[in-house]
């Protein structure tokens, strides 16, 4: 029976083929693997992009260092993924919109928002998200994958307006499992709406591993069921994934439509400073992928091609360092907010009903400051 | 002016809106060439494109979040969720994202987005099609909950929530989409949010619903007045955030009050105004505050829905019990 259904099947013809491809530029040892974009001839672009990797490094480590003495509340960390933060990022104009899941700091200080306003937001203050970068970025997405109907949202109002506006929404690949994401791609398909969903792939959802998430071979893939392409990129290459942003992004402004780009990563930290990985994962598999992180790639690709050295780096290093204190500082002289201040941004005007209760929370805290 | 239903004048009220403002959207499903399963959005799509009637696919929960993203930037989005059964998965949504962008980004983005939907008993509807879970909804923080009894108060209420700068989620009681008729001026007037109409002044008892009761309530006064029983009628129209003030200052002035709604009784609405009279306005009360509601059952499918909700009889019963105390 089975083997008669398969020769059937066989006589069928096939009405469809698709097919995935997976970009990358540097091997982890920072070789060339094949001919590399244009932009990387510019070594100014380069720095900038490596720059922004180590600023995000160095100020994640500061987040953590904050949170483990009480400064800071749970952190979400990105160590490892540094790459797929910046080369996403720096892929984007300003007018562009960026729909940032929790992890994507490196991002969102490439954008303009200032180091503490991320840490005045983990540390547990909504001033933080007031944020510095564009006024029209949306913030931190905590649950996880809820924002990727917002990207195909914010996309539809660039359509509507005839913008040339792109919306670019970033999720990790636990988010690949909710019906959230489906149902924005399949939408953003439909509409050919200028939107780029970026899948962080980690690998690691806190505990659960990717084998566990899925039975599809790759995370591209799932862009092709929704009516357009998925590429899958190393996320630990940036030039890999500045090029595939780059394209799919003037793609996509070109009213070609949307993407799906799969970053392949890694997560070297604890899902978040309230996680113990070592619970879950053997210290031997974080150690393996260690050696393919992308600050060490992206050097050893610089310093083969000499232009950066062991002065650069010095001198970056201590910037960076200097930059983060100077932005722990300010985050810690920010003042308390008045409690009250809680009912000032729940609608454009505090309904008369509530305003008694803004009232009655205002006086207990005199009354506790009197007493 | 002319006379039309309740449904006809929420098109009414979506045509001027989109006419007044080029950022208002509708979406839905279904809302487009055919004008939504109840017409409410009849000839919209031919009269403004199908880039501003937009038919999405079926996903309740994209269709809350395509708002919320539209909203940030600047657009109204008017969403229609086909029935209220159906709208659970925007409550991620409406709980996570549109209530609190704006205080989440201390007033940086905003979301003035409305999700209309049907709701309520009483037409013969399949299963999942006759619940009414308002007080579900207002429960959240940061959101409008907002329900018309009429077509002038459709029509007024509808204007304001989308001109709101902030999310209302628009409950449109089914039953009397099309029994509710009232003579409605399209003049772009809209009516006042978190204010309850005072459909009827009286002094001995306070009667207080929403939504499709108020039909039943507002004969029950009726019957009431024969018995030479003056009851006060209060639709309070805005849940979320409710006019406390002229729920006590009838209660005031009646010592007696009687809340309806076909909604479950736990938790329900009603429990909300009894608390707030428990809190504010015991001292006035002649008599007990009563509530005619709904069973807490599953709303029971169309043989038995009629027994389910609360009939004029069991209101005015409750009424006059009310009027023996005292």
């Amino acid at each position: 029976m089975t083997e008669q259904s398969a020769t059937a099947d066989q006589e069928l013809p096939v009405i469809a083929r698709f097919e995935v491809r997976r970009r990358s530029y540097l091997a982890p040892d920072g070789k060339v693997l094949r001919q590399l974009p244009a932009f990387a001839a510019d070594a100014d672009v380069l720095h900038s992009l490596y720059r922004g990797m180590v600023l995000t490094r160095t100020f994640d480590l500061k987040a953590v260092s904050l949170q483990r003495t009480g400064r800071l509340g749970t952190y979400a960390v990105s160590l490892g993924q540094e790459g797929v933060s910046v080369g996403v990022a720096s892929a984007m104009r300003e007018e562009d919109v960026i729909v940032p899941s929790y992890r994507d700091n490196g991002a969102l200080l490439w954008r303009g928002m200032k180091m503490e306003e991320i840490l005045l937001f983990w540390g547990g203050d909504e001033r933080g998200n007031r944020s510095s970068g564009p006024a029209h970025d949306l913030p931190y997405c905590i649950p996880v994958g809820s924002q990727a109907p917002h990207a195909a949202g914010v996309a539809y109002a660039f359509f509507l307006r005839k913008q040339p506006r792109v919306a670019v929404c970033l999720f990790g690949d636990g988010a690949t499992s909710k019906g959230d994401l489906w149902e924005a791609m399949n939408f953003a398909g439909v509409w050919k709406l200028p939107v780029i969903f970026v899948a962080n792939n980690n690998q690691w959802a806190i505990s659960v591993p990717l084998k566990l998430q899925t039975a599809s071979e790759t995370l591209a893939q799932k862009a092709i069921a929704a009516g357009f392409a998925g590429e899958q990129v190393d996320g630990n290459d940036v030039i890999a994934v500045h090029a595939a942003m780059a394209d799919a992004i003037a793609d996509a402004r070109a009213g070609k439509g949307p993407r799906l780009i799969e970053a392949l990563t890694y997560r070297l930290s604890d899902h978040t400073t309230a996680d113990d990985a070592g619970r879950y994962r053997p210290a031997e598999e974080v150690q393996a992928r260690w050696k393919e992180e992308p600050i060490a790639r992206l050097r050893s690709y610089l310093v083969s091609q000499k232009v950066w050295g062991k002065s650069d780096e010095e001198e970056l290093v201590a910037d960076c360092q200097q930059r983060v204190e100077a932005a722990v500082e300010r985050y810690l002289a920010v003042g308390p907010r008045a409690p009250e201040t809680m009912f000032d941004y729940l609608y454009a005007e505090l309904p008369k009903v509530y305003a008694s209760q803004r009232e009655q929370l205002k006086r207990s805290r005199q009354g506790r400051s009197d007493g | 002016m002319a006379e039309v239903t309740l449904v006809e004048a929420v098109t009414l009220a979506l045509a001027r809106a989109m006419d007044e403002d080029p950022n208002v959207v509708v979406l839905g499903e279904d809302v487009g060439v055919n004008g939504g399963v109840f017409r409410a959005t009849a000839g919209l799509q031919q009269r403004f494109g199908a880039d501003r009637v937009i038919d999405t696919p079926l996903a309740e929960l994209l269709i809350s979040g395509l708002c919320v993203g539209m909203a940030t930037q600047g657009l109204k989005p008017v969403c229609e969720i086909q029935f209220m059964g159906f709208m659970y998965p925007c409550i991620d949504q409406l709980v996570n994202h549109a209530s609190r962008m704006r205080t989440r980004t201390q007033g940086r983005l905003s979301c003035p987005m409305v999700l209309r939907t049907p709701y309520g008993a009483g037409i013969r509807a399949p299963e999942h099609h006759s619940e009414s879970t308002e007080a579900m909804l207002a429960h959240i923080p940061g959101l409008r909950v907002v329900t018309p009894s009429s077509p002038e108060r459709a029509y007024g209420l509808l204007l304001a929530a989308i001109r709101d700068p902030d999310p209302v989620v628009f409950l449109e009681p089914t039953r009397i989409y099309r029994a509710a008729k009232g003579n409605v001026e399209d003049d772009g007037e809209a009516l006042p949010l978190d204010v309850a109409f005072i459909l009827r002044e009286g002094r001995d008892v306070t009667l207080i619903s929403w939504g499709a009761m108020v039909k039943e309530t507002s004969a029950a006064a009726e019957e009431l007045a024969a018995d030479g029983i003056d009851a006060e009628v209060i639709d309070l129209a805005t849940l979320k955030p409710y006019d406390e003030d002229t729920v006590l200052s009838s209660v005031g002035k009646t010592g007696r009050c009687v809340i309806v709604h076909e909604a479950a009784r736990t938790g329900g609405f009603g429990a909300e105004i009894a608390a707030l009279i428990a809190e504010r306005g015991l001292l006035s009360l002649l008599a007990p505050v009563v509530r005619v509601t709904g069973y807490d059952t599953i709303v029971p499918l169309p043989r038995l829905e009629q027994e389910y909700m609360p009939s004029v009889g069991r209101i005015v019963a409750a009424a006059r019990n009310a009027c023996q105390s005292g």
